[in-house]
């Protein structure tokens, strides 16, 4: 193994957005951004910004819990990324998410999901979502993903790589 | 546009009447963002989400994006509690279990849900969701709302 070499976080987190915008249709249309990761540690927090589209009740402006929903099982996939050796491709097996206040109208909101225990087919992930305090928590969840699935990765759809056999 | 919270329910009183509950969807911006439609077939209630390209999470397959699916179950939930419930309020989300078991593949995805258990607080509602094939679900869901009325909360 040779130690990779270490790039700034702020270009890190730049090619890793564009990689999960352009290269994932819905985390465009959520306007998802990564805005920290940790490569190798296995956590990502990602950002979904307050849109008139995502309300689920315009009585009160609150964000629909689908949109919630989309942004924990994003966060969660890419801190699974994050803990991979190689980059191959994922799938959520089941998320569970409980709601734990409404989110404030107005306000984005963030989700930070780190693995507990990444193996050779399964991840293992907890994640919370908040405005801009972690113990004022909107959501929690716990999720697993298989690993290896059919189809190529965002990272490898740039350049075609060879299947690693390790599919479902 | 905003729908009050007595708007909607006598929009779900009167859907519950016509079989017709695209007036309740529509009053739901992230149902029209995602492509959720609510639909009376065979004397059930099922919800449909329409394909578009914006619901990809995979394009290398492609597969729909997880967050979408769950969506769709939850809101398959919610509307078979509004068109089943005695007096109508708005569920409130308390958890969502989603169990994944085929990708989404890039067609419409339906969803039906029935109602496990309704108590005076919390009710409990299974959902699952097929493409082609009913026989063949591509995930389901667990999920348990809060259902009290207004008068409850205070």
């Amino acid at each position: 193994m040779t130690e990779p070499i270490p790039l700034p976080k702020s270009r890190v987190l730049e090619i890793m957005n564009q990689a999960f915008r352009d290269g994932v249709p819905h985390n465009k249309a959520l306007g998802l951004e990564i805005v920290d990761v940790g490569p190798g540690e296995g956590f990502a927090a990602i950002r979904l910004p307050y849109a008139e589209q995502l309300v689920g009740d315009t009585e009160t402006g609150i964000l629909h819990g689908g949109a919630i929903t989309a942004l924990i099982d994003a966060t969660c996939g890419a801190a699974v990324f994050m803990k991979l050796a190689k980059p191959v491709a994922i799938a959520t097996l089941d998320l569970r998410i409980d709601y734990l206040k409404p989110a404030t109208p107005g306000r984005a909101v963030m989700a930070r999901a780190e693995t507990v225990k990444v193996t050779r087919n399964v991840g293992f992930v907890r994640a919370l979502a908040y405005h801009d305090d972690a113990a004022d928590p909107i959501a929690s969840a716990a999720g697993t993903f298989m690993i290896g699935t059919k189809g190529r990765s965002v990272a490898q759809r740039s350049k075609r790589a060879p299947d690693d056999g390790s599919g479902t | 546009m905003t729908v009050s919270h007595s708007e909607l329910v006598a929009r779900v009183e009167q859907a519950r009447k016509d079989d017709d509950w695209s007036p309740v969807t529509d009053a739901i911006p992230y149902a029209r963002f995602l492509g959720l439609h609510a639909e009376a077939r065979d004397g059930e209630l099922l919800m449909r989400l329409a394909f578009s390209p914006g619901l990809v999470g995979n394009p290398s397959i492609p597969a729909l994006h997880g967050g979408t699916l769950g969506a769709l179950l939850e809101s398959a939930a919610i509307f078979q509690l509004l068109a089943e419930m005695e007096t109508v309020v708005l569920p409130k989300t308390i958890t969502v279990t989603v169990d994944y078991m085929r990708s989404g593949r890039a067609v419409d995805t339906w969803a039906s849900a029935t109602i496990a258990k309704h108590g005076r607080r919390v009710a409990s509602v299974h959902a699952i969701a097929w493409q082609d094939d009913r026989t063949k679900p591509i995930a389901s869901a667990t999920a348990h709302f809060l259902v009290l009325g207004r008068d409850d909360e205070k």
